[in-house]
Formats: structure tokens, C-alpha cells, sequence
């Protein structure tokens, strides 16, 4: 693999289920905020405080940290407009860049085509997780889509050596003739191919990779640490993309309990993502960037918040100019949308920044016209 | 052994339910496939699942109340069933006429709609569509119940011409133009449902569908060329008689059992691969007064459905299911259960929850390179689990045949035991070569199960294999 280790790499992590982004990013001195938030509030003097409106949970120290260094942006009131609290719809819509009818082309898989339109290298977009998120979904683009660095591979299922080796040999070679034989077996028979050359190349990934740094059990975490192992392993992947699986951050009830269980373990995930990367001497290439589908409803349930609308992000890296983007949305009744925060700038405006400023590509095409962008890189 | 009548048991096995054992296949062919036809157009003849059993070892899957326990019955019931076309139909429709989990969040809502798919999905076309209209988790989730007089939504009122029953246009014609959705919309107003209790704190319950007179637009109205008070009910019965409703349903029946089709949004512009058998369809659909269970007697008794062998991509759904009957796993409600919904939506079919209320887009595009990968591993691993009694099965087989077997014996062999399946020439011989590789096949060796099993994963790891 003749990879340019310092091309600008973009690390994705998807918060499934709809973060409570007034539990993240809090506006702890706003009095509305304890209005609306009698059972599932965050007390003031438990607030990592960023300024004098505005603080992080409790558990984001170490985001809070690296926030302090400069090197985290904020993005509050980040959405679309007229926003689905459906997951799926309004998740599709971030995938997609399509809020009007339904796309079925992610974003990310139109910006692997753009980086690697020869398909030179099935690793260029890798995904870690069960099954393929749409945003990495483009008709011909191979994204290796991996459930465990270490046990990845097709026909993984056959323990012994030799006769695996066998097996997968035969899989090349009835996969190779079927390239020529019309629209469909050749599409199957390449995505097979891929598939087969990626695990092949993956799995050199986790056993050249030595650390000290220790990652947590989670799910996140684990994948955060294949993240990290891919990048090092120089194999010219530039999109690698992850998820916090199960809708997770679906909070509805129980928040106070799950939503600490699930901040406390995304914030040491990307504090070892980022100590990893440093000990490596590879900090200066990434960018991670934190979204979820929709935040949540402004006043709680009782025991914990239903689904929402505007929320916030998280830019994260060497690179990025740290601070706050965006302004916080209006917690004022009137201000509301059907009691939700309104957002005030398109999270397609972030996409374009990240697209133009860090990967060094044309937008436009990618996320379907001209957003404003942030100064955050 | 290569027998032609279990071959043809095994396509319409396949299409027609999820696929059987070899010995299923055997008695089946034994009846007949005319008598099996029969058999499998009326499923009331056959006995329904234990719900004792499920109840007792499976309390949540009767209670329906999380997503999870209701998509694991269904499987349950797909698996174990002695009426595969019920549960086929059943989620035919749930793919054509769908709702989806994301917005309805109430999964016992939405199995009394399956339920009602599975005892009205072979019946009338004019009434389903009318059960649909009254579904509560319908009316919910294309949003009639915020319809209203003077106000209307036209949600429910444009799939319901788009998705469920016209399609946008045929022979490059449009089907209805946008003042038939409103009217469509405006003769359904009233149509709601009551008990609309949030879920939180309250947890989940049902809704009724209501009719509410006062809410009824009941001014004039003129749909589809013919004016009058219109109320909802005959808006079903106008597009009930449509030429292109005998369309719209003759080629989804195409599309899910026979071959498949351009994906639904083509069809306007996209003319049927095979209009002769569509014609005949469509025939049927009149003919019989809009009768599925007549339509399909048409289709599996055709030579145009019995020669088209592997012509469909298997959608996920039946790649699970059928891999798990053939292997004979899961023939009680033991735990795992979540571990095949969970593969079945890593594979890209979450059941329950379509993506849009288009349905999965089926065909070729079940596959990328994620799911591909899932497919493979989940059957491979399946085949060569030789403790299952179906892989067991294939080997007692096989062993019966004699001593020894030719390379080009046990791959055949494999291949017919897996219910008819045929490859490419290059395929067959590179399995072949496979076969040779480990000396002479001696079926008494001890080696002689991990041999076979391997046979059969590589066979399922084929291009070949992922079709039906």
C-alpha cells in the first residue's frame, strides 16, 4: 500500500438513539434550563463549566481536557430544517444530505468515490460495526464494513487453518469468473472480491499494532481502538466511521443513570482514541467528528426525555480551532419548536467544512449545494 | 438421485414458504405439486402454531410489547410454521402496504396488522385494502388521524394511490394526478383512531380505529374521473377496479415470487420483463374479483414460475430463515432467537421497520459489502455445524449412497441435498477441484461429516447461493 500517511484522515462517531444535548452541552446558569428539567437536570455545581453559561456533563473531563487545549469546537443548535424525530428518517437525513425526499447515497460514500474514483483501494472508506450505516452507502463504492478487527474476514466461521485457506482460495475462484457475466453477478462477484482483498489487507492491521494505552470494554471503546489500529496500520483509509450501537442514546427513561453510563464511557473511548493517536506521534492527521440524529425534548419526562430536534457536535483534533460555533437555541417557550430547540445552522454547513477545509475536496456535489461554513478548521 | 419433480418441490418451496429439508421435500413431492399448491393456498387446512408453548417458554412474544420479542415471534412462526405461504404473504404485504416501527414505537400494533395480513393476505384485494384504511397503526403511521376537514393530509391519501395500490403510471402514462390525492384525502377525513396515549410514562397501548362523522369532508368529489359524495370505502372500491391495480398487484406478485423486477419507483417508465405472464395475472386479478389466492394459483402452477429457478435475490428474511430449517435449528422457542433477528437486520432487513414506507428495496440491492459478508458467514457457519440435525441429515445422505463417492458425486450431491441448486460450469468445476483435493472420498471415515460440511459452505458461499 503506497499510502501518503499524512493525508488528512476523517474519523466519524455516531451517537444512535438521539443525544440529550442539553445534558451535554448544559446551560447551567439559564434558569429555564431548571425549569424544564426538574427530575432530569444536571446541579450546577457539577457542571464542568466552559464559561459562565455554558458547561459540559459531568463525565466529559476528558473532553473537557482536550477542550482546554484548544482542540475540541463546540457546535451547538446544529440540525435541518422542519426536523423528523423519527431515528431512522431523521438518521437517514444526516446520512444522506437529503431532508426533502429520500436519498438512498451517503455522504461519505459519495466522498470515498471522489477520493478513490479507480477503486485502487478497497480500504479507502471502513466502516466498524454490524452491517453498513447509509452514510457510507454509494452504488460501487467497497467500504469494508468490520464487526472485530481482530476475527474480521469472510468465512471466518471455519477454525482450522489450512482448511480456510483452501475455502478462500475457492471463493477467488469462483468469484472471479462470475466478473464478466452480466450487470448483477459481476456487482456481486466484486463486492465478494473486496470484500475478500480488505479483510485479507485488515487483518495484518491488528497484529502490527502495539500500545500502552487502555481502552474500555464498550462497544465504543473496542471500536474507537480499530480505529486507531486501521490508521496506523498506513493502509491508506481515509473514512473510518463508527457507531454507538443499539440507539443507545435513546434516553426516555432512566437518563440520569444511562446517559452518565453513556458519557462516561464515549469520553474515555476518545480520550484513549486520542492518547493512542499522540503515543503513535499520529495526532496531526485526524479528525474526529461526534454527531447524533436529533437532541431531545427541552422538558423532561419525569425520568428521563423524549425525542427532539436541534442539537450539538463535536469536532475534535489538532487541527481544529477549538471553541463554541453555533449559538445555544433559545430555551424561551415561545422560542421553541413544538418544544424543541430550534436549530440555527445546517449540520450540511459542518459536513462542507470538514469536506473543504480538512479533506480538501469540492462539497458542493457531496452534500447537494452551498452551506455556510464554520471556522472551526 | 438428481430428481426433477424434488428440484421443482425445492423452487416452489423456496418462493412459496422458506424453503424445506430434503425429507420435507421428498413427501411434498410424493403428494404432488399440484396438491401442494393447493395445500399452500389454504393454510386453514394445515394446524396453527402452539401458542401454549410459545407462551410458556416465551412470555414476551405474545405479549408483543418490545420490538425485539415481536420480531423474534415472527421468525419463530416463519421457521416453524405448518403454513409457509401465511407467514410468506403475510410479510409480502408487510413489505408493499408497510408501517414502520420508528414511528408507530407500539410492536403489539403493529402484529395485530400482520395478524391481519396472514388471515386476509391470500383473500380479496379490494378488501385488504380496506382493512389497511381501518389498521390503527396505519392510520398513524401515513397519518390520517391528522386529516381533518378543511384541513386535510394527504399522506395516507397518496400512498395509498402511489405505494399501495395504482403505482404512479404504467405503459408511460400517469395513474392519477394530484387533485386525485386530495380527493382521495378529502373522502377520507374522519377516518381516525382513539387511545392515542403517549408512551411515556404510560407505557404502550392500542389504539381503535374510530369513524368520526363530523370530521368527514362529505362535499362532492371526483376521483379518478367519477364525481360523488365519495367516503373512503369508495375510493377503495374506484382503484379496486383500475387496470392498474391489476398491474400494481400482478407485478409485486412477480417481483416477490416469480423474478425480480426493476425497483418500484422504475415501473413507470420500466415495462415488465415478462408482460405475457403479467397479462395472464392481470386477467386472474378481474377474473376472479380482485382474488390473490386465485392470482397465485395462476402463477405456481405456470411455466413461467416453474422455469424460473434462481431468479430472485434472496432477501434477508429468507436467507435466515431458510439456512435455519434447512439445518433444523430453532424448532422450539429456545434462546438465541434475538441472535437471527439481530443477523437478519445486520444482513439489511430490520423486520418491522422498512426503511421508508416504500419497503426494502429488494434484488441486487440487499447486497454491499457489509451484508455480503454477513450472508456468507451466517450460512457457512450454519452448513458446517455438523451437530445440527439437518447437516447430519445431508451426511446420512450422502453416506447411503455407498462407500465411496467421486468428487463430482459429492459435490452433486451437496448441491441436491441443498434442495436443486445449480452452478455455473466454473463454479462446479472449481468445487469440484475442491473435492479432489483431500484424496478419495471415503464416507465411512471418521473425516468424512467435516469433509461434506465443507463442501457445503463453500457451496453457500457461492454467487449462486444468494439466489432463490
Amino acid at each position: 500500500m503506497a499510502a501518503n500517511t499524512k493525508a488528512p484522515i476523517l474519523v466519524v462517531l455516531q451517537l444512535s438513539g438521539g443525544n440529550d444535548c442539553l445534558n451535554t452541552v448544559i446551560p447551567y446558569s439559564n434558569p429555564l434550563y431548571r425549569d424544564n428539567r426538574p427530575k432530569v437536570g444536571i446541579p450546577e455545581d457539577q457542571v464542568l463549566a466552559i464559561d459562565n453559561s455554558i458547561g459540559l456533563h459531568p463525565t466529559m473531563g476528558p473532553i473537557k481536557k482536550l477542550y482546554d487545549e484548544g482542540k475540541v469546537a463546540i457546535i451547538q443548535g446544529i440540525g435541518y430544517p422542519k426536523p423528523s424525530r423519527s431515528h431512522f428518517r431523521s438518521m437517514d437525513i444526516w446520512h444522506t444530505c437529503e431532508p426533502e425526499k429520500v436519498g438512498n447515497e451517503g455522504w461519505l460514500g459519495r466522498a470515498i468515490r471522489d477520493i478513490d474514483p479507480q477503486k485502487e483501494n478497497v480500504l479507502t472508506g471502513v466502516n466498524f460495526g454490524r452491517g453498513l450505516p447509509r452514510a457510507l452507502a454509494a452504488p460501487g463504492v467497497p467500504v469494508a464494513s468490520v464487526g472485530n478487527l481482530e476475527t474480521y474476514g469472510v468465512l471466518t466461521g471455519i477454525e482450522a487453518e489450512d482448511q480456510r485457506t483452501m475455502a478462500l482460495e475457492t471463493f477467488s475462484r469462483t468469484y472471479e469468473p462470475m466478473l464478466g457475466k452480466g450487470p448483477v453477478l459481476s456487482y456481486f462477484a466484486q463486492t465478494g472480491l473486496d470484500a475478500l482483498e480488505g479483510a485479507d489487507i485488515l487483518s495484518t492491521a491488528a497484529a502490527n499494532y502495539s500500545s500502552t494505552v487502555k481502552y474500555g470494554n464498550d462497544d465504543v471503546a473496542q471500536y474507537m481502538r480499530n480505529i486507531v489500529q486501521t490508521h496506523l496500520a498506513n493502509l491508506g483509509t481515509r473514512i473510518l466511521y463508527t457507531t454507538a450501537p443499539y440507539n443507545s442514546f435513546d434516553t426516555h427513561a432512566g437518563q440520569l443513570v444511562n446517559h452518565t453510563r453513556l458519557w462516561t464511557q464515549t469520553s474515555k473511548a476518545i480520550e484513549a482514541f486520542y492518547d493512542d493517536l499522540k503515543e503513535h506521534n499520529a495526532t496531526d492527521n485526524v479528525v474526529l467528528f461526534v454527531f447524533t440524529e436529533f437532541g431531545r425534548r427541552v422538558h423532561d419526562n419525569g425520568s428521563g426525555t423524549d425525542h427532539g430536534a436541534g442539537g450539538a457536535a463535536f469536532v475534535i483534533g489538532d487541527a481544529v480551532k477549538g471553541g463554541l460555533y453555533g449559538e445555544y437555541p433559545s430555551l424561551e417557550a415561545g422560542k421553541l419548536l413544538e418544544g424543541d430547540l430550534h436549530y440555527n445552522n445546517d449540520f450540511r454547513g459542518t459536513y462542507a467544512t470538514l469536506l473543504e477545509r480538512w479533506m480538501g475536496m469540492d462539497s458542493k456535489p457531496i452534500v447537494g449545494g452551498t452551506f455556510e461554513q464554520l471556522d472551526f478548521l | 438421485m438428481a430428481d426433477e419433480s424434488i428440484a421443482l418441490m425445492a423452487h416452489l418451496m423456496r418462493r412459496a414458504g422458506f424453503g424445506a429439508p430434503y425429507a420435507e421435500l421428498e413427501t411434498r413431492a410424493k403428494k404432488g405439486y399440484e396438491a401442494t399448491v393447493e395445500e399452500l393456498l389454504h393454510p386453514e387446512t394445515q394446524p396453527d402454531l402452539d401458542q401454549d408453548i410459545m407462551l410458556r417458554y416465551k412470555a414476551e412474544w405474545v405479549n408483543k410489547n418490545a420490538l425485539e420479542g415481536q420480531q423474534e415471534e415472527w421468525v419463530f412462526r416463519m421457521i416453524n410454521t405448518k403454513r409457509p405461504l401465511e407467514e410468506k404473504i403475510a410479510l409480502f404485504w408487510h413489505g408493499i402496504l408497510c408501517t414502520g416501527h420508528a414511528k408507530c414505537e407500539n410492536p403489539r400494533q403493529q402484529s395485530l396488522q400482520f395478524d391481519m395480513f396472514r388471515h386476509k393476505g391470500l383473500g380479496n384485494f379490494r378488501d385488504l385494502l380496506m382493512e389497511l384504511a381501518i389498521d390503527p397503526a396505519m392510520v398513524f403511521y401515513l397519518d390520517n388521524c391528522m386529516s381533518h376537514k378543511g384541513a386535510i393530509n394527504e399522506n395516507w391519501g397518496r400512498e395509498l394511490l402511489e405505494l399501495f395500490s395504482l403505482g404512479v403510471g404504467m405503459d408511460g402514462k400517469l395513474n392519477y394526478s394530484e387533485d386525485d390525492v386530495k380527493e382521495a384525502a378529502r373522502a377520507f377525513t374522519g377516518w381516525t383512531v382513539v387511545n392515542a396515549i403517549p408512551r411515556y410514562p404510560y407505557g404502550r397501548y392500542l389504539s381503535k380505529f374510530v369513524y368520526d362523522p363530523k370530521d368527514h369532508d362529505a362535499g362532492p368529489k371526483t376521483f379518478l374521473g367519477e364525481t360523488g359524495n365519495w367516503n373512503g370505502e369508495d375510493i377503495i372500491n374506484i382503484v379496486a377496479k383500475q387496470p392498474a391495480a391489476a398491474r400494481f398487484v400482478a407485478r409485486h406478485l412477480y417481483n416477490y415470487f416469480v423474478a425480480d423486477e426493476p425497483q418500484v419507483p422504475a415501473w413507470q417508465h420500466t415495462p415488465p420483463q415478462d408482460m405475457e405472464a403479467i397479462k395472464q395475472l392481470e386477467a386472474e386479478y378481474f377474473r376472479s374479483n380482485y382474488d390473490i389466492r386465485s392470482m397465485l394459483h395462476v402463477l405456481f402452477n405456470a411455466d413461467f414460475f416453474k422455469n424460473a429457478r434462481f431468479a430472485r435475490v434472496k432477501s434477508p428474511v429468507e436467507t435466515v430463515v431458510g439456512t435455519t430449517r434447512l439445518v433444523g435449528d430453532f424448532t422450539f422457542p429456545k434462546p438465541g432467537f434475538n441472535g437471527l433477528t439481530l443477523t437478519i437486520r445486520y444482513m439489511g432487513q430490520d423486520l418491522m421497520n422498512p426503511p421508508t414506507v416504500e419497503g426494502w428495496h429488494t434484488g441486487k440491492e440487499w447486497i454491499d459489502s457489509g451484508t455480503l459478508v454477513e450472508r456468507i458467514n451466517f450460512t457457512a457457519d450454519q452448513v458446517g455445524n455438523v451437530n445440527l440435525p439437518g447437516v447430519r441429515d445431508i451426511i446420512a445422505r450422502l453416506r447411503a449412497e455407498g462407500p465411496t463417492l467421486s468428487p463430482e458425486r459429492l459435490v452433486d450431491g451437496c448441491l441436491e441435498l441443498l434442495g436443486g441448486y445449480k452452478l455455473a460450469d466454473e463454479t462446479h468445476s472449481e468445487l469440484v477441484a475442491l473435492a479432489r483435493n483431500g484424496g478419495e472420498i471415503r464416507t465411512g471415515d471418521a473425516g468424512f461429516p467435516q469433509r461434506a460440511a465443507q463442501m457445503l459452505q463453500s457451496i453457500v458461499a457461492t454467487t449462486e447461493y444468494l439466489f432463490a
